[in-house]
């Protein structure tokens, strides 16, 4: 920092607090008032009404991880993030860099890749299980056609595909606008010299786009790892409801089955209590040690 | 951070908004009648019933006003009630469906026996003039009712008679027991049908009602009536023979796999599916929908069980009523009730409806009235119900975490039907995972 900065100081002592008091209250009342009561909630047990409650200590927790099925839904979410940002990752910056090369019709291929992005999650989850429902489903009958036993309704693997598949696309359009910003920014100087130097199309792409891309890249993973584990669950409910055989049940559609379907509120607080952590052990990971690697 | 934050903010909105709801109805009211709270999961038509009937309390008396309000599915209205009685506003009564009855009677202290009510209020009761195969359900195991029986219905069979003649079988024989099922099953295949039988709520109807009609337990402590320690028993051989059957079938071609709640109605509506199982309910749709002509017969048994076929249980719904509210107010709750038991009341939901009577009066009156003549089959489902006086094997089910329980049943079925377990397997694990959730119902029952 400079040492002769101009700075502006205030000259009220509250003014400042009464500034980012609003911030402050709505950060309180939305997040750590409802985290702290999910903690609370995690240690005990109550009837459903909320006439009786008793503190159990870690019982919730116990049997989360005594319940196979619970271990089963990190795996399933674990697979299922892992595919969405992958997929919707790689999907979106080739869309994008085809856009950026377009000379024409750029702005009406634009506009169509952002058209999804307006869709609401349980609209494209009904959109997609049109498409695939075994029967009249388009998708559904090329499939049948080409000989595969198609029923997403009782194969655990169809199902996931047909998550995986209506879940990325709906994020493809928010990827995609990222990477064009991203792509746009990237100096014109710098590849045409490499050009000149000999460096074909994806040599060029390789060392001199992606790394002053990374910054991007970076915030749309975070993005999109917090997009697949909590903003799915509207795909879900409409395409699945976590079926068949809890093959497609990620941990925050357990969440919402076991709270408001089977009306355990401990053991949904439990369950969100760990949700909690992963996404606090997953934030600073992804800070500390990939963010390293980004250069800006 | 996110997660728990979202989550909770769903439910501070969810209570806020049946607040406002009801402090913004409560403000509103022009009239000194005393308001109770009905909410209820019934839509479309069977709304427009619901609504009928409390038009018809509100316009029969001056002290009382029934404010019937729909809450969304069973679940949504169940949640709502649950959030809104914590609150302090809860309705006075909230319709609950019967896999919810173990959860509605561990909450004691949240609830008003609906014997309790009439007594208190001077209504009497008579559990003699009820049909105890409906009414059983819902009450304890000495015959007191807990919840008011308001729309119960049972599984039948209903078959499409054009089908039958196609494949050359008597379209007014159809198949009585599972033994005479599957030669049936293999004549329409034959005939070019790509649906020859399937079958709605397959826990329900196929394990539930399967163990009713043959007197046998679904769970120990005779279904759960008789205490909270009560333990799964459907993986018995002859549960595991029936599911076989079934996998054989759908492999075969025979039966088709069409979901786990009331999605299949549209196939045998269409005309694809040739025999369809499913609640009494639907009779309203297939009476509207179908093109064809169909029949509705008695759900089949194998005839080599002694003492089948028993009788079958009920499901749907019935009323409970809340606690925490004016003595004053449970007068106006016992009243409401008294007018929904009038015969004429239950004669017209039962026809209306299609859902069962649930007085003794109520059936014979419409019988008397040549109802059932005029409408072949609709008495079907009462004659399969009160076929033999119900036994501890089929009086119902009291199982807490039963919804769960349901879910657990559907998931491992489906991995019979998909082939990834044998039937054996399946219901064995079925089993082990429901006793678990019903141990941890059992220990939170008893704190």
């Amino acid at each position: 920092m400079a040492p002769m900065e101009k700075r502006v100081v205030f000259q009220n002592k509250f003014l400042p607090y009464l500034l980012v008091a609003p911030q402050l209250a709505i950060t309180i009342i939305f997040f750590f008032w409802p985290a702290s009561q999910a903690i609370v909630q995690s240690v005990l047990r109550e009837d459903a009404f909320g006439t009786r409650s008793y503190f159990v200590g870690l019982e919730n927790f116990i049997i989360l991880f005594e319940d196979d099925y619970y271990l089963h839904s990190f795996q399933i979410t674990a697979l299922f993030s892992s595919l969405v940002t992958t997929i919707g990752l790689s999907l979106s910056l080739f869309l994008a860099v085809t856009a950026d090369r377009l000379v024409r019709g750029t702005t009406a291929y634009k506009t169509l890749l952002i058209w999804p992005y307006a869709v609401a999650p349980a609209v494209a989850g009904a959109l997609w299980g049109f498409v695939f429902l075994p029967g009249p489903g388009v998708l559904a009958y090329v499939l049948e056609r080409a000989g595969i036993d198609w029923n997403f309704q009782l194969n655990g693997g169809q199902a996931m595909f047909v998550v995986v598949v209506a879940a990325t696309w709906k994020q493809i359009s928010y990827n995609f606008l990222f990477f064009l910003a991203g792509l746009q920014s990237v100096p014109k100087s710098l590849i045409e010299a490499a050009a000149i130097d000999g460096a074909g199309p994806i040599r060029r792409f390789w060392t001199i786009i992606m790394p002053l891309l990374s910054p991007t890249l970076f915030f749309l993973i975070v993005v999109n790892v917090v997009y697949a584990f909590f903003d799915t669950f509207g795909v879900i409910h409409s395409l699945t409801r976590g079926g068949p055989a809890k093959a497609t049940e990620v941990l925050v559609y357990k969440v919402w089955y076991d709270g408001f379907e089977a009306q355990d509120l401990g053991g949904s607080s439990a369950q969100s209590v760990i949700l909690m952590v992963i996404v606090i052990a997953l934030t600073v990971v992804q800070f500390r040690y990939i963010e390293r690697k980004v250069h800006y | 951070m996110k997660s728990t934050g979202k989550l909770a903010r769903t439910a501070l909105a969810l209570l806020g908004g049946t607040a406002v709801a009801i402090s913004a109805s409560g403000a509103w009211a022009q009239d000194n009648r005393i308001e109770l709270q009905w909410w209820h999961a019934m839509s479309g038509a069977l709304n427009e019933r619901v609504n009928e009937i409390a038009e018809g309390f509100n316009k029969g008396q001056d002290k009382y006003k029934i404010i019937a309000v729909n809450k969304g599915s069973y679940p949504e209205t169940l949640t709502a009630a649950m959030a809104a009685f914590r609150a302090g506003k809860g309705p006075h009564i909230v319709q609950v469906f019967e896999v919810g009855t173990g959860t509605m009677m561990a909450s004691r202290a949240a609830i008003k026996p609906v014997y309790e009510i009439m007594s208190q209020n001077g209504f009497k009761f008579d559990p003699g003039s009820y049909l105890s195969a409906v009414t059983g359900y819902y009450s304890t195991s000495d015959g007191k009712m807990l919840s008011y029986p308001f729309n119960s219905s049972t599984p039948v069979m209903y078959y499409n008679k054009d089908a039958f003649q196609k494949a050359g079988l008597d379209p007014n024989k159809p198949p009585k027991t599972w033994q005479e099922f599957e030669p049936v099953l293999k004549k329409l295949k034959a005939s070019g049908s790509t649906c020859p039988f399937q079958t709605n709520w397959q826990t329900w109807i196929q394990l539930e009602n399967f163990s009713a009609l043959h007197n046998v337990p679904f769970a120990s402590k005779s279904n759960g009536f008789d205490g909270f320690d009560t333990e799964l028993k459907f993986n018995s051989p002859l549960h595991v023979r029936h599911i076989t059957t079934l996998a054989n079938w759908m492999k075969e071609g025979l039966m088709v796999y069409g979901g786990r709640k009331n999605e299949a109605n549209a196939k045998f509506i269409s005309g694809e599916c040739a025999i369809h199982m499913e609640s009494s309910g639907g009779y309203a749709s297939f009476s509207r929908g179908a093109k064809f002509k169909w029949g509705m017969q008695m759900l089949p048994y194998y005839s080599d069980v002694q003492g089948a076929p028993q009788n079958s249980i009920i499901g749907g719904a019935s009323l409970w009523v809340l606690g925490k509210h004016k003595p004053a107010e449970y007068k106006g709750v016992a009243q409401f009730f008294d007018y929904l038991s009038a015969t004429e009341n239950q004669v017209w939901w039962h026809k209306n409806t299609g859902y069962l009577p649930i007085t003794t009066m109520a059936y014979e009156t419409t019988k008397a009235q040549g109802y059932y003549n005029a409408h072949p089959g609709t008495e079907v489902p009462v004659q399969q119900m009160t076929l033999k006086p119900p036994t501890s094997n089929s009086k119902g089910l009291r199982l807490g975490n039963f919804v769960q329980i349901r879910d657990v049943m559907d998931e491992e079925l489906e991995a019979v039907w998909s082939g990834k377990k044998s039937p054996k397997e399946a219901l064995d694990t079925a089993v082990d995972r429901g006793n678990r959730l019903l141990r941890q119902f059992e220990r939170d029952a008893k704190r």
